[in-house]
């Protein structure tokens, strides 16, 4: 709960930043607000600072558990590298304090969408996140390509939401309440039957969720407004709102329903497996890295999407909240790269913008290929770990065929990851002057590279949740 | 102790010489590989007079939540293997001297890299480590091949990478199968064994395929080896040598450790068919290096063959099949090595390595066609060199098994002449051509790195039980229970 104050507050400090003209201290402040806020999560979560009053069911809206308070620092720490490596996002722009506003503001609707106990705060959690994405996915307002993005995603946005509170609603019909532990204490209860308005309820949540995580066949939305939007944009999409979004969907079976993913494990199968297709398959003929890059993301989902098969298993939260840490990770450090290049080449992420990367930046091309590595899940980089628990619950759980289907389409996963690791080893470069980085972005790169290599080789964050 | 400094000594020796300057550098991996082999026969030694020494192990608790810890452990199968690794390194690197090399600090850095994989490969006794490390070696080799390889490199080194891994993942996949078959959820190997035991038919034969596609895969044998020609013609040399020197051993080492004593009942179902598709390869794989016009080309199809006929000699499940099997991976890889060498220098001298547009280079350059000739007899088994005491081994275990596969499969011995003899006769002697009339002497290194070899060819072929003698006792054990 503290989190969310703390950065509503930072938010409210932007607005007023451009009223009374600080905007010169502002980026120190929320840089340094949101380390405080990663720090009190911690000390929240190994219980040195205790608020009852504050985390336990508020009003039964929010419920700061360990699942909450877990996904809070995940959260915290994409949004905090988030900034720090797009801080001049914020300069180049005449009206940056409206822009830091927003991603504030999101910030606090991701965070609620992975503590809610109720229904409507998931519902707000969603709109709250999901308003401030298709006004910044636009924030490139002379770009043709941009405005389309922000339109495209606010339609079929509102859609998917339009969808989501029809689901609600219909599951407030049949059990009367919101408060998800009376939904829970009602659907496991011995005389539960299936109703059809119930069912028809859970479809429809399971739908509209899809949609936000962009799991396929609720995925079109997303190559157009990855590559449309301004790539800092594309990279919050990519990391912060889908950790929220797969947080958000995962508690809703942990908490609400979780008799769901057994009685329903024909759609998450269809889900999963269509994620994985279509997302590894499109994604081979991308010559656009942001597009490629939306295309990964669909796959990783389908990755994602196994754990919410097996959320009972106790290791199949952890395995999601690993996997989620290191796509997130990895994608961050990924766009990173991709948005300096792009740069240097007037706006142009094509894969061929990466050719011959490693003579003009090698610490660039360095990152991008372990990067791209541990997408591919090569060990021993966190994505195969990520990989491998995932295929581990599945498989323990006999879902034998799904793990194969999975190792085929990571296979063709390998295809376009290499694309790029060879266009930066080998390709012939158009422009050979070196790309220059600041001292900061160096100790960024490095950072997150020693993360990607890391997080898998000890058990920690694994063992986190 | 000895398994940890084996694996970090080569990556010491690569973060030294990326510190230092690049004009030395070739000295500071040399020097780093010999620091290995003498650490490996001092292993020997131990190995040798205190087999259940402390030293030989290495434990060190890592992921316990995946039930996974950082074990090695050395004994006499896994000793050829790292004997095996740590002779050839420093032999590789040799062979770099006096060639001009892009970027050598970059690429004696991958080598050594991959040198400490290999060695983590045949040490790992746990099966999640076996894994990575079987991952890692290929990273490298990868790039090495994607750097210096030649023409059309894009493709063929993804076509290998592709392989790989395809047979790699589904490796994982029996590994989890596995584990989950533990009682007590470990990836140690005896509770590996013990869980493939107690398996029932069906599954076994599940991990059992989806071990082999890993190593089948990897050796190369039949119908699984399109990759192997292209990748080895184009790598650059001391690639081709890791691939078909050490890694391609990573597949029979594979079969012997993690297979084998693995499933026992699927071994036993499923072994004729493994034979048979390695006599096939046997077969064919000398058939078409008899017509190859390339003679790096024919040297990668004659190591297609030989490995077939190893991989048959291991599933015939005999302690002569076995024991056969590792002094042929002992000897091929020097042998392939040396044959390797030899394609180099004729590659380099007279231009191409078209046999037809060879020819006289013994009139030119009596020393060279000399150590030619000797590894030459060696690949060939001729008695009295290495491979013959491997091949007789491997035939007798096949003979013991079934005799019309020991027939079939001997006949690796006289097309293996066939096309070796062939090749010499066009490549070193009659007329010269314009290609080869102007074939350098020998340098000292190149000297240095024959000599070594033909050492190796001749020792091991006259007193084989240096070799047989280290790993008779684990054999045995393994073919016992």
């Amino acid at each position: 709960m503290n989190e969310i104050i703390i950065v509503a507050g930072l938010g409210i400090l932007t607005l007023l930043a451009e009223i009374f003209n600080f905007k010169k201290l502002l980026m120190p402040v929320i840089i340094a607000g949101l380390g405080a806020t990663l720090l009190i999560s911690i000390l929240e979560l190994q219980g040195s600072i205790s608020n009852s009053a504050m985390d336990a069911n508020v009003l039964s809206m929010l419920d700061f558990d360990r699942f909450a308070k877990c996904f809070v620092i995940l959260l915290t720490v994409i949004a905090l590298f988030w900034v720090l490596i797009n801080y001049n996002y914020f300069l180049d722009e005449s009206s940056r304090a409206d822009h830091l506003a927003l991603i504030l503001f999101a910030m606090v609707g991701g965070y609620c969408m992975v503590s809610y106990s109720n229904f409507v705060m998931l519902f707000l959690g969603i709109e709250i996140l999901s308003i401030p994405m298709y006004v910044l996915a636009g924030s490139k307002k002379n770009s043709l390509r941009s405005n389309e993005a922000a339109l495209k995603y606010f339609l079929m946005g509102s859609f998917a939401t339009g969808v989501f509170l029809f689901g609600i609603t219909l599951i407030y019909g049949t059990m009367g309440s919101f408060y998800v532990y009376d939904v829970r204490a009602k659907t496991t209860a011995t005389e539960f039957a299936l109703t059809p308005m119930f069912t028809v309820g859970v479809v429809m949540l399971i739908s509209a969720l899809s949609f936000k995580v962009s799991s396929a066949p609720f995925h079109f939305w997303a190559p157009d407004v990855y590559s449309g939007a301004p790539t800092s944009v594309t990279s919050f999409m990519a990391t912060f709102v889908k950790t929220s979004a797969i947080a958000a969907f995962i508690r809703l079976f942990y908490t609400a329903l979780p008799f769901v993913p057994d009685n329903f494990s024909r759609i998450f199968v269809v889900l999963i497996v269509s994620s994985l297709f279509i997302g590894n398959i499109i994604a081979v003929f991308q010559t656009n890295a942001k597009r490629l890059m939306a295309y990964s993301s669909i796959s990783h989902v389908g990755f994602m999407l196994i754990a919410i098969l097996f959320f009972t298993q106790a290791t199949g939260v952890k395995a999601l909240y690993f996997y989620a840490a290191a796509y997130s990770i990895t994608t961050l450090a990924a766009f990173m790269v991709i948005k300096i290049v792009a740069e240097q080449s007037e706006g142009n992420d094509n894969i061929s913008a990466f050719n011959g990367l490693v003579k003009r930046n090698p610490l660039l091309a360095g990152t991008l290929t372990i990067a791209m590595l541990s997408m591919a899940g090569i060990p021993p980089l966190s994505g195969f770990f990520a990989k491998y628990n995932m295929l581990f619950i599945a498989l323990s759980q006999g879902y034998f065929w799904l793990v194969i289907l999975a190792i085929l389409a990571s296979l063709v996963g390998v295809y376009y990851y290499f694309k790029i690791v060879i266009a930066i080893f080998t390709g012939v470069s158009v422009s050979t002057s070196s790309i220059q980085i600041s001292f900061a972005q160096k100790i960024i790169l490095i950072i997150l590279t020693l993360l990607i290599i890391g997080m898998g080789l000890n058990g920690w964050v694994f063992e986190m949740i | 102790m000895f398994p940890i400094l084996l694996l970090l000594l080569p990556i010491v020796s690569a973060l030294v010489l990326l510190a230092l300057p690049g004009s030395i550098s070739k000295r500071v991996a040399l020097v780093g590989s010999i620091l290995s082999l003498v650490m490996v026969l001092y292993a020997l030694n131990t190995l040798r007079f205190d087999a259940a020494s402390a030293n030989l192990v290495y434990n060190q608790i890592w992921l316990s939540s995946l039930g996974s810890n950082l074990s090695f452990s050395i004994d006499g199968i896994t000793m050829v293997l790292l004997l095996l690794t740590n002779i050839l390194m420093p032999l590789i690197i040799l062979s770099t001297f006096n060639r001009e090399i892009h970027k050598p600090k970059a690429y004696l850095t991958f080598m050594l890299f991959m040198q400490s994989a290999l060695v983590g490969v045949f040490m790992a006794t746990d099966g999640l480590v076996f894994y990575i490390f079987w991952e890692l070696a290929l990273i490298p080799i990868y790039f090495i091949c994607l750097f210096w390889g030649g023409e059309g490199r894009q493709r063929i080194t993804f076509k290998f990478f592709i392989y790989t891994l395809l047979g790699s993942l589904f490796m994982l996949v029996a590994l989890i199968i596995l584990y989950q078959h533990t009682t007590n959820h470990s990836f140690a190997i005896s509770d590996l064994y013990a869980a493939g035991k107690s398996m029932t038919f069906e599954q076994q034969a599940w991990v059992f395929w989806f071990f082999f596609l890993a190593f089948a895969i990897k050796m190369p044998v039949f119908p699984f080896h399109t990759w192997q020609p292209d990748t080895y013609t184009n790598a650059p040399t001391q690639g081709t040598m890791l691939l078909s020197g050490i890694m391609l051993k990573m597949g029979t080492y594979g079969l012997i450790r993690w297979l084998l004593p693995m499933v026992p009942e699927a071994v036993s179902a499923y072994s004729n068919t493994v034979i048979i598709l390695s006599i096939i390869s046997v077969v064919y794989a000398s058939c078409i290096a008899i017509v190859q016009t390339s003679f790096k080309r024919l040297i990668a199809y004659s190591s297609i063959a030989h490995v077939g006929l190893i991989c048959a000699g291991i599933f015939s499940y005999k302690a002569e099949g076995i024991q056969g099997a590792l002094v042929q991976m002992f000897a091929h890889g020097v042998n392939v090595v040396g044959l390797f060498f030899v394609c180099d220098i004729i590659q380099r001298n007279a231009g191409t390595d078209t046999i037809a547009n060879l020819g006289g280079i013994r009139s030119v350059n009596q020393r060279f066609a000399f150590w030619f000739l000797v590894i030459m007899l060696g690949s060939v088994a001729l008695p009295l060199t290495n491979s013959f005491v491997g091949e007789f081994l491997l035939l007798n275990g096949i003979y013991q098994y079934n005799v019309w596969y020991a027939a079939i499969g001997g006949l690796t011995i006289i097309l293996g002449a066939v096309y070796m003899f062939r090749s010499y006769q066009a490549i070193m002697l009659g007329t010269t051509s314009g290609n080869t009339l102007m074939f350098a002497s020998l340098k000292k290194s190149e000297t240095l790195v024959f000599v070594f070899i033909v050492f190796i060819i001749m020792v091991c072929g006259i007193y084989p039980k240096i070799i047989l003698d280290i790993s008779a006792l684990d054999v045995l054990k393994m073919i016992m229970h």
